[in-house]
C-alpha cells in the first residue's frame, strides 16, 4: 500500500508539471504583446523593453517556464495585468466560492442519485427502470445554460421564490448566501444527479449477476442484507471514482453556470481573463483547477484502494 | 497494400463465397435491429432523428425562402405563424431558417471534428496498444497530462492562444477527444493483443499494417462506434454552450447557442426566440444519446452471440 501510494503520488506530482508546461506553452502562444497590455498604446521603446526585462520575457521559453514553476510553487504567483492585483489571493477566493458551489450540488445531487441508480438497478427492465433510463437520458442532454434558464424563468422570475442572480457580496455570511446559491447549485446537481445516477444503476446490474449473490440468497442471507451489505458496497466502489470525475465536470460545468448566474466564481474570472488576455490570470486559474482536478482523482484512486479488499497494492 | 505485396498470401478466388457471407451478415444485421427495436425501441426513434437532423442540415437551406442574417424590421418579434412556423426574433429574421443554418454549421463543425479525433485516437490507440514499451508509456502520461485538463477549461485556453474562431473550437475538440479515443481503443487491444488469431497472423509473417488495420481494426470497430457517437453528443454539447457564451462564433451567424444567450434579453416580451433554439439543442444532444445507447446495446448483443 505504501509503495502504491507513493507511486501515485509521483504520477500525480508528474501530470501536474507536465499539464503546467502544456498550459505554459500553450499562454505563451497568445497573440498580442504583454506590453501593450500593460503599458498601453504609445508606449515608449525603452519602456517597453525595460518592462520586457522586468517580466523576464527576453528569457529562453524554459528559463521563463522555470521562473514562472519556482515562482507559482513558493505563493507568488505575480499581479493580473486587467485587475492589477496580486493573483494568489484573488484566484484562491474565487476558487472557494466555486468549491462552494460544487459542495452544495453534491450534496443535492449524491444521495438520491445512488438511491434512485440502486433502485432502478434492483428493477432492471421494469417500469421504473425503463422511467428512469430514459429521463436520465435526458436529463443528461439538457445543456447547464439552459437548464439554468429554465430556472431562473420559472422558479426566480415566475413564482418569485429566490432571487434571479447569485451575486454575492464578497462580506455576506453563509446564511445570506445561500439563497442566492440554491438555483445555480440546482442546476450543476441536475446534470450530477442525473450521471451519478445512471453509474450506480449500471453498477448495480452488473453485481447482481455475480454468482456471490445468488450463494448469499441460496444460504438463507436475508434479501435487504444481501443487498446493504453485499451488493451496496461492492457496486458503490466506482460511483466513489464516479464522483471524483464528475467534480472535474463540474469544473467545466460551472464556467457556464457561473456566467448564467453572474456568480463570482473561478469560471467566470477565467472567462474574464481569457477575454483580457490576462497571461498570468489564466496561467493561476488554471492550473489551480488543474490540481483540484488532479487532487480529487487522487484522492478517488486512493479511497478505491483502501475501501476495495480485492485490491491489493504494492 | 499488403494482398499484393505479400506473396504468402494463397486465399484469392474466393468469389463465389461473398455474396452468401454477405447476404449473411446484412440478415444478421437486420436481426440485430430487430431485436434492438423490441428490447429498446426509443434508441432506435433516437437514431431516426438524428437522421432527420442531418437530413434538415443537408436540404433544409433549400425549403426555406428566408436568408438567416438579413433583417427585416418590417416583421419584428412576431409570434409563430404559417409564414414563420417558429416566429421571428428581434431583427425580424425567420428562426426556423437559423436553426436550420446553425444546425448546418454544427453538424460541419461537431461531425468534422469527431470524425477526426475518433480518427487520430483509432491509428494512436492501435499503434500504442500494440507496440506496448516505452512509447506506449510515453503517450499515456502525456494522455493523462491532457486529461487533467477540464474540457471547457482546456478549449477557453485554445480560444486565447489560436484566437476566437471555429476552426480553433474544431482544434480544440479534437485535442479533447484524441486521448479519451486513444485510451478506449488501446483497451481493446491490448484484450486482443493476446488473441490467437493475431498470434497466428504474427507468425505467419503479415506486415504490421497488416495485424493493425485487417486484424485488429474489425475487432475495434464496436466499441469504436459507441465512443464516438458518445464524443458526437459531448462536442454538440460544448460547442452550445461556448456559442452561449459568445465564443467561437461571431454575430450574426447563426447559433443555437448564442441564439439561446441572445433570447434572454427578450423573454419576457418574445418567450418563442429562447424557446426553438434551446429545443432544437436538446433534442439534438438527447437523440445522438439514445442512439449512443442503442449502438451500445447492439455492441452488447454481438458480444453475447
Amino acid at each position: 500500500m505504501t509503495a502504491y501510494l507513493i507511486r501515485r503520488v509521483l504520477f500525480f506530482g508528474l501530470t501536474l508539471l507536465l499539464t503546467s508546461l502544456i498550459v505554459f506553452a500553450a499562454v505563451r502562444l497568445l497573440p498580442g504583446d504583454v506590453e501593450t497590455a500593460v503599458l498601453g498604446r504609445g508606449a515608449e521603446p525603452a519602456a517597453r523593453a525595460a518592462l520586457r526585462e522586468e517580466l523576464g520575457l527576453d528569457l529562453p521559453f524554459f528559463m521563463q517556464y522555470g521562473n514562472w514553476l519556482s515562482g507559482f510553487l513558493s505563493g507568488d504567483w505575480g499581479n493580473s495585468y486587467a485587475m492589477k492585483l496580486p493573483i494568489m489571493p484573488l484566484v484562491m477566493e474565487r476558487l472557494g466560492n466555486s468549491l462552494r458551489l460544487a459542495l452544495i450540488a453534491m450534496l443535492i445531487a449524491v444521495p438520491p442519485s445512488v438511491l434512485l441508480g440502486l433502485f432502478a438497478g434492483l428493477n432492471e427492465g421494469k417500469l421504473f427502470d425503463t422511467v428512469f433510463s430514459l429521463g436520465s437520458l435526458i436529463l443528461v442532454g439538457i445543456p447547464e445554460f439552459v437548464m439554468g434558464i429554465i430556472l431562473i424563468n420559472v422558479v426566480a422570475l415566475g413564482w418569485g421564490i429566490l432571487p434571479p442572480s447569485a451575486s454575492v457580496p464578497p462580506d455576506a455570511s453563509f446564511g445570506e448566501a445561500l439563497p442566492r446559491l440554491i438555483l445555480p447549485s440546482l442546476t450543476a446537481a441536475a446534470v450530477l444527479l442525473a450521471y451519478i445516477g445512471r453509474l450506480t444503476r449500471v453498477g448495480v446490474i452488473a453485481e447482481m449477476r455475480r454468482t456471490y449473490v445468488r450463494t448469499a440468497v441460496l444460504k438463507g442471507l436475508r434479501w435487504r442484507q444481501v443487498i446493504f451489505k453485499h451488493v451496496l458496497r461492492n457496486a458503490l466502489l466506482p460511483t466513489i471514482t464516479v464522483i471524483a470525475i464528475s467534480l472535474g465536470w463540474l469544473i467545466s460545468g460551472l464556467v457556464v453556470i457561473e456566467n448564467v448566474f453572474a456568480y463570482p466564481g473561478l469560471g467566470r474570472l477565467m472567462v474574464f481573463a481569457i477575454q483580457q488576455r490576462d497571461l498570468p490570470l489564466i496561467l493561476g486559474g488554471v492550473m489551480i483547477a488543474v490540481t483540484v482536478f488532479a487532487l480529487a482523482n487522487l484522492i478517488a484512486d486512493l479511497l478505491y484502494a483502501a475501501l476495495n479488499p480485492r485490491i491489493r497494492l504494492g | 497494400m499488403s494482398a499484393t505485396s505479400d506473396p504468402s498470401k494463397t486465399d484469392t478466388g474466393t468469389m463465389p463465397t461473398i455474396r452468401p457471407l454477405r447476404l449473411g451478415a446484412l440478415r444478421r444485421r437486420g436481426r440485430l435491429l430487430r431485436r434492438l427495436w423490441s428490447d429498446a425501441p426509443i434508441s432506435v426513434i433516437g437514431g431516426v432523428g438524428v437522421l432527420l437532423f442531418l437530413l434538415l442540415a443537408l436540404i433544409g437551406p433549400y425549403l426555406t425562402p428566408y436568408n438567416p442574417i438579413a433583417n427585416n424590421f418590417a416583421e419584428r418579434s412576431e409570434t409563430p405563424s404559417l409564414a414563420h412556423p417558429f416566429g421571428t426574433d428581434n431583427f425580424g429574421r425567420d428562426i426556423l431558417s437559423r436553426i436550420i443554418y446553425g444546425g448546418r454549421n454544427i453538424f460541419a463543425l461537431t461531425g468534422s471534428a469527431t470524425l477526426i479525433a475518433v480518427g487520430l485516437g483509432l491509428v494512436i490507440g492501435l499503434y500504442v496498444g500494440y507496440l506496448g514499451g516505452w512509447i506506449d508509456q510515453i503517450v499515456m502520461r502525456l494522455i493523462d497530462a491532457l486529461l487533467a485538463l477540464p474540457a471547457l477549461l482546456l478549449t477557453l485556453l485554445l480560444l486565447g492562444a489560436l484566437g476566437n474562431s471555429r476552426f480553433t473550437v474544431l482544434v480544440a475538440i479534437v485535442i479533447l477527444y484524441v486521448p479519451i479515443v486513444t485510451r478506449v481503443v488501446r483497451s481493446v487491444v491490448l484484450d486482443i493483443k493476446t488473441k490467437a488469431y493475431i498470434e497466428a497472423a504474427e507468425i505467419g509473417g503479415e506486415s504490421r499494417f497488416h495485424i493493425l488495420f485487417r486484424e485488429m481494426l474489425p475487432a475495434v470497430l464496436p466499441t469504436l462506434a459507441v465512443e464516438g457517437a458518445l464524443r458526437f453528443s459531448y462536442a454538440i454539447f460544448l460547442v452550445a454552450s461556448l456559442g452561449f457564451l459568445g465564443l467561437g462564433v461571431t454575430r450574426p451567424e447563426p447559433d443555437w447557442g448564442l441564439m439561446v444567450s441572445e433570447a434572454r434579453d427578450w423573454y419576457a416580451l418574445s418567450p418563442h426566440m429562447m424557446f426553438f433554439p434551446a429545443a432544437a439543442i436538446v433534442t439534438l444532444v438527447v437523440c445522438v444519446n439514445l442512439m449512443a445507447d442503442g449502438l451500445r446495446r447492439l455492441l452488447e448483443y454481438s458480444e453475447v452471440d
